[in-house]
């Protein structure tokens, strides 16, 4: 085998991607040929980094450097300072916000340095496409043992005792769902795997997926054998192009490798998986829709029980998990499960992987033992918020989750801790929220969602979302009444109640922790008609505050409805009939003089900003 | 790839131990090219390249390779230290192609510093 003396593990998952990882591919491997470095050094492409929002990323290996927002341009000089002459290129390392020095090394970065990798054990170290580097680093060894030295009891028993549950959304125990399905007597059973991720703003299982393909194979092989089944579907949403390639590509290297398909190493066991792709219909989320879409009928839930266990896919006992739980397996078997229970809690054992987005100065993904403290992956992973503004809330668990306040902060991330807040861990969509940000308007943007995603089949769920969004949008558009904060409350327990499946049981959510955490803010959208955030464009007035204002002319230039007037240096104006509530001169203002205030208001605008900023004070 | 038996699934990864000790570190012996300009001008690329053939042809998997700037004593390069764990690094100086065969043979796997191209012994560690 060729000897090089540095890897360079380029990020190709899908954002990187997106910001020009390909052009800087080829100017590396061109450059790296004009210098005649081509068989000194590897540039090898691998799946997500995790560290979305500084990319194209790379990490050069022995050296462990991290460079970041590479381009084609600053490539020659790179390769001509670190791997001609030797010195690592500061200009592309990681800055620490608000300090000048660099950061060469990757485990010093503080997006990296609080993390513990077990799903993502892989991510940025092998190259997904080749199944040679997987197997490298310990892959399908799991798989041997499972099939060869262990029974289906044992398998089941050490995921049990991991203590390992269901990273979907539900957190249900893994070893127990096992269990359930191999003890039901049935010549057919299917093996199934979650890969529709629908959640706004999560991406974990995309990443997964992409940049280590064989981990949830390996996963499933193992599952297959302690229930029994023969036959597997990965099912994922077209959405997901590269994933969807990557799988194949790892499934077809199975089949090569006699890791699929009949006597798979030798141990006499027979399992076939196959990809599905789904239309990208969140309802598919939802174990018996998604098992009706494989069937080729339209993605609708039905009652259970009968549970899957019993009665799955085409009526034969199914189990179904998802990307990041079946990505888990392998190490279980291979380490333990008192290795597997070492991070986490009593009840939540082990790591979660959260996709971070939202006000965070570090948008990314990241992976940390369960228990550790909301704030800690905020603040010392996601590098507090962006622009230094406020923190207001973080919404977690996507359509189906909530909003949780600042006070609540430390709350430890856990199954359990996190809904006694209201929202749920969920599939680990996290996003967070600055005080720009509605409530009103962010209740109603999921409802949005889920009003659309809604199948239709059950009422509660059909008429009940669309009537909570009708009443959102009165309130966010000044058509609020008395009393509506009450009603929305009735109606959303009313269709958690009585809703058919885990879809409608969650919509509500978003909404009933805003009222909970913000209720104020509802109060003011309909007593007071007042948006306080500026978001909801029909309750609000920007006002420039003359006191402050230095006249400097940045709003002025920033309008682009020409609504603000004013000399040099004199206090501006705006001409509140051609305001298109745009918020690019609140945006601009570096004096703070421009303030948000009621719609039409005609009072004193200082009596009412000293009385929020008196607010404000007191909340403090 | 043909079908696998179990005993192939550690082959494999014995295949590609050299590269996986790169990436996840756990290397035996490290072996740094002084690669400043007055290096380069000295020879240090000869250097780089014979070393590199020396390694693929003795096929060990827990040594690598790197490069750094000037050491400061243009005088005497090219210049390489070579850091075995546990045990104080060694600078060689003037030396060229041939010279590191030697190093890297009675040195690297051998285990004996080769003290008449040696500059220093127990100099600064980059571990």
């Amino acid at each position: 085998m060729e000897k090089f003396r540095a890897n360079l593990m380029l990020c190709a998952g899908t954002g990187c991607v997106a910001s020009g990882t390909m052009k800087v591919k080829a100017a590396l491997v061109e450059e790296l040929r004009k210098r005649g470095l081509e068989s000194e050094i590897k540039v090898v492409l691998t799946g997500c980094n995790g560290y979305c929002a500084e990319g194209p990323v790379m990490a050069v290996y022995p050296d462990e450097v991290f460079y970041q927002k590479l381009t084609a341009d600053e490539i020659p000089k790179l390769v001509e300072e670190h791997f001609l002459k030797g010195r690592p290129y500061e200009k592309l390392m990681f800055k620490e916000p608000e300090k000048k020095a660099a950061i060469p090394a990757m485990k010093e970065i503080p997006f990296f340095k609080h993390q513990v990798l077990r799903v993502l054990r892989n991510k940025g170290l092998i190259d997904p496409e080749k199944i040679e580097e997987y197997i490298a680093r310990d892959g399908y060894q799991p798989a041997a043992r499972a099939l060869t030295q262990m029974t289906a009891e044992e398998i089941i028993q050490v995921v049990k005792d991991s203590g390992l549950r269901g990273r979907g959304g539900a957190g249900f125990p893994t070893g127990v769902k096992w269990d359930f399905a191999s003890k039901v007597q049935s010549d057919i059973k299917f093996m199934l795997c979650n890969g529709d991720e629908g959640d706004p703003g999560a991406f974990m299982d995309r990443s997964v997926m992409e940049a280590d393909p064989h981990s949830v194979i390996e996963g499933m092989i193992i599952g297959a054998k302690a229930i029994g089944s023969n036959k597997g579907y990965i099912y994922v949403r077209a959405e997901y192009p590269l994933a969807v390639k990557r799988l194949q590509l790892a499934i077809d290297q199975c089949y090569e490798a006699g890791l699929l398909g009949k006597n798979i190493l030798d141990s006499s066991f027979n399992f076939d998986v196959e990809i599905y792709q789904g239309a990208g219909a969140f309802v598919c989320g939802e174990e018996t829709a998604l098992m009706r879409s494989i069937e080729g009928k339209r993605g609708m839930p039905r009652p259970r029980p009968p549970f899957p266990a019993q009665k799955g896919l085409w009526d034969k006992p199914s189990v179904l998990n998802n990307v990041e739980t079946l990505a888990q397996i392998a190490p279980i078997i291979l380490n333990g499960a008192e290795w597997y229970r070492s991070l986490g809690t009593e009840k939540s054992t082990g790591t979660k992987v959260f996709a971070l987005t939202g006000a965070v100065n570090n948008v990314g993904l990241v992976e940390v033992p369960m228990g550790i403290p909301l704030r800690t992956i905020i603040y010392d992973i996601g590098g507090g918020i962006r622009k230094g503004r406020k923190f207001k809330a973080v919404q977690l668990g996507g359509p189906s989750g909530g909003c949780i306040p600042e006070s609540l902060l430390y709350t430890p991330v856990t199954y359990e801790d996190i809904i006694a807040t209201g929202a749920i861990v969920g599939s680990g969509g996290m996003v967070v929220m600055d005080d720009n940000t509605c409530m009103v308007g962010t209740a109603k943007f999921f409802l949005e969602f889920t009003a659309d995603e809604s199948c239709g089949k059950c009422p509660p769920c059909r008429v009940g979302t669309k009537i909570l969004l009708d009443m959102l949008t009165d309130i966010a558009e000044g058509r609020g009444k008395e009393g509506d904060i009450e009603t929305l409350e009735d109606l959303a327990r009313d269709i958690i109640a009585t809703s058919l499946c885990g879809l409608g049981q969650t919509a509500p959510n978003p909404i009933l922790t805003t009222i909970r955490y913000f209720k104020d803010e509802y109060e003011s959208h309909i007593k007071d008609r007042w948006c306080k955030a500026g978001v909801c464009r029909d309750l609000t007035m920007f006002w420039i505050d003359e006191k402050l204002c230095k006249g400097c002319g940045a709003c002025l230039r920033a309008c682009p409805s020409k609504a603000i007037m004013g000399e040099k240096k004199k206090p501006h104006k705006i001409i509140q009939e051609l305001c298109v509530h745009c918020r690019s001169c609140y945006e601009t203002c570096k004096f703070k003089s421009i303030k948000i205030l009621p719609a039409g208001y005609e009072g004193d605008p200082y009596e009412l900003a000293g009385a929020a900023e008196e607010a404000k004070k007191g909340e403090a | 790839m043909p079908r696998l038996k179990i005993e192939d699934l550690q082959k494999i990864k014995e295949k590609h131990k050299a590269e996986f000790t790169l990436r996840e570190g756990g290397y035996r012996a490290k072996i740094t090219v002084h690669m400043g300009t007055c290096g380069i001008a000295a020879g240090a690329r000869d250097v780089m390249t014979a070393l590199m053939d020396e390694i693929s042809g003795a096929n060990v998997t827990d040594v690598i390779v790197t490069t750094s700037g000037c050491a400061g004593l243009c005088a005497r390069e090219p210049l390489a230290t070579v850091e075995i764990m546990n045990s104080p690094p060694v600078k060689y100086c003037d030396i060229n192609g041939e010279k590191i065969r030697e190093i890297f043979k009675e040195h690297i796997l051998g285990g004996n510093p080769v003290e008449k191209y040696a500059l220093v012994v127990g100099s600064e560690t980059t571990y």
